[in-house]
């Protein structure tokens, strides 16, 4: 894995999936190691995600690394034009790493391709973020003790959302059955469900989130966004029936936990947060642990 | 049968060594021309259009003299000719002939249909993987997205 850019979930194999949690747990229980103090981060963000590009940069920082880069193409070279390609040549020569986040969908792919140091892909427009889908993984055996035999429902907008693609595509080398919840409009891409046949693992498809309440380990929630209705009335429709309220959490397993990659915006109201199933702001501290074992991996310190 | 056709025709403008390419949609032919650069080519081409063909109806020929091409280059014309026939001809007579097999990867030639795909936006050569022969579905090696028969466009 050192030196190795990593661009989709699917660049990982299981062994490798399960030596960066095992390692990321390491980081929890000791955040701070000064192991990166000769090293240089790049983070080049073309487009703004303060939330990823801070988890970044703290996992960077308390590894003792230094960080360079820009939050925001509109004040870099990029915004005078400049190739892809050159701006990452031209940042390979200043740092042993690069994270990158770019709108266009591949660009974390070229990137790896003509840089001469590693890539890892924080991402590319819609199609893929495998850091999230790695501390996803994290949060399910962190809260769970183990990736096999769990009941995970995805809820929301299973067919856009790249995060839900990519999830259901790692949980597939674990011994998972998936439980999909979506307007019908919005269900999961048949080629995804394919992947889960292949696998030899089974699914459930539901269009009523109270259904899963009982036999979930893990209730996924996604945002359903009105721009991907062609009719706005459909939206109306669904837009109440995919929220998840504290009542609605009576009856579910004790250790059943809430995941939601954030930012949430009314899919999950504000009253199961102080339930024992909220998990989705550990969740989002877990994604600096992770990015740790990601960085100190790839750089070859562990 | 098939052989007889192909006798009658070399009957008509035999060449002496090279390659034809037969049994080509009506309609694609010019796109297989363009495809293998055969607008520059510097040797004979013979190029006839609507022939009558009992299996396919309406087909197109080219045949190109003193050329032979590497399988590789060949087999991209599958894209829009999978019906294609590839004759080699030496000293007159046949000594091979097969069907255009599409190839495992195809770098160049398509576009990616994802509007949002790098290689749409920078200069960034195309790349795909060929994930199904029959039912023609190109994954691009960048974007990951599918790029199926319908939508194909030769760049
Ligand atoms: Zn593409």
């Amino acid at each position: 894995m050192k030196n190795r850019s990593l661009v989709s979930i699917t660049d990982y194999t299981k062994e490798e999936y399960i030596r960066i949690l095992d390692l990321a747990e390491e980081f929890e229980k000791q955040p701070t190691q000064k192991i990166l103090e000769d090293f240089v981060v790049a983070t080049l963000f073309f487009e703004p995600s303060t939330r990823t590009r801070l988890s970044f940069e703290s996992a960077a920082s308390r590894l003792g690394a230094k960080v360079i880069g820009f939050s925001d193409a509109s004040n870099s070279s990029v915004s005078k034009g400049e190739s892809l390609k050159d701006t990452i040549l031209t940042v390979s020569n200043y740092s042993d790493i690069i994270v990158m986040r770019h709108p266009r969908e591949g660009s974390a792919r070229f990137a790896s391709e003509v840089s001469g140091v590693p890539i890892i892909n924080a991402g590319d427009g819609g199609n893929q973020h495998p850091t999230q889908c790695l501390l996803d993984l994290y949060s399910i055996r962190k809260t769970q003790g183990k990736l096999d035999g769990l009941n995970v429902a995805f809820v929301g907008d299973l067919k856009y959302g790249r995060t839900v693609h990519s999830n259901v595509m790692a949980m597939c080398n674990f011994d998972t059955t998936f439980h999909l919840v979506s307007p019908i409009e919005l269900k999961l891409p048949s080629y995804v469900k394919m992947h889960i046949k292949n696998s030899n693992l089974q699914y459930h498809q539901y269009t009523d989130l109270s259904e899963v309440m009982k036999v979930a380990d893990i209730i996924y929630m996604t945002r359903i966004q009105k721009e991907r209705f062609s009719d706005p009335i459909e939206y109306e429709k669904v837009k109440n029936a995919y929220i998840l309220t504290a009542n609605m959490l009576e009856g579910c397993k004790e250790n059943m936990r809430v995941l939601h990659p954030l930012p949430r915006v009314n899919e999950i109201t504000e009253d199961v947060d102080s339930t024992p199933q909220a998990y989705y702001f550990q969740q989002a501290l877990n994604g600096v642990y992770v990015r740790q074992a990601l960085l100190a991996t790839i750089l070859g310190v562990k | 049968m098939e052989n007889q056709d192909i006798r009658k025709e070399l009957i008509v403008s035999a060449i002496e060594n090279g390659t034809v390419i037969d049994h080509i949609p009506a309609g694609v032919v010019f796109r297989v021309m363009r495809i293998l650069n055969l607008e520059a080519a510097k040797t004979q081409v013979t190029v006839g259009f609507n022939l009558e063909s009992r299996k396919y109806g309406k087909k197109g020929i080219i045949k190109v003299s003193n050329k032979f091409f590497e399988n590789k280059e060949i087999n991209k014309i599958a894209l829009v000719a999978p019906t294609a026939t590839l004759i080699v001809i030496k000293d007159y007579k046949v000594t091979e002939k097969r069907q255009v097999a599409l190839p495992d990867e195809i770098f160049g030639l398509v576009k990616c249909v994802n509007p949002n795909c790098i290689t749409n936006h920078q200069q960034v050569p195309t790349r795909f993987s060929v994930i199904n022969k029959e039912d023609l579905k190109l994954q691009c090696y960048y974007c990951e997205k599918i790029t199926a028969k319908n939508n194909i466009d030769i760049i």
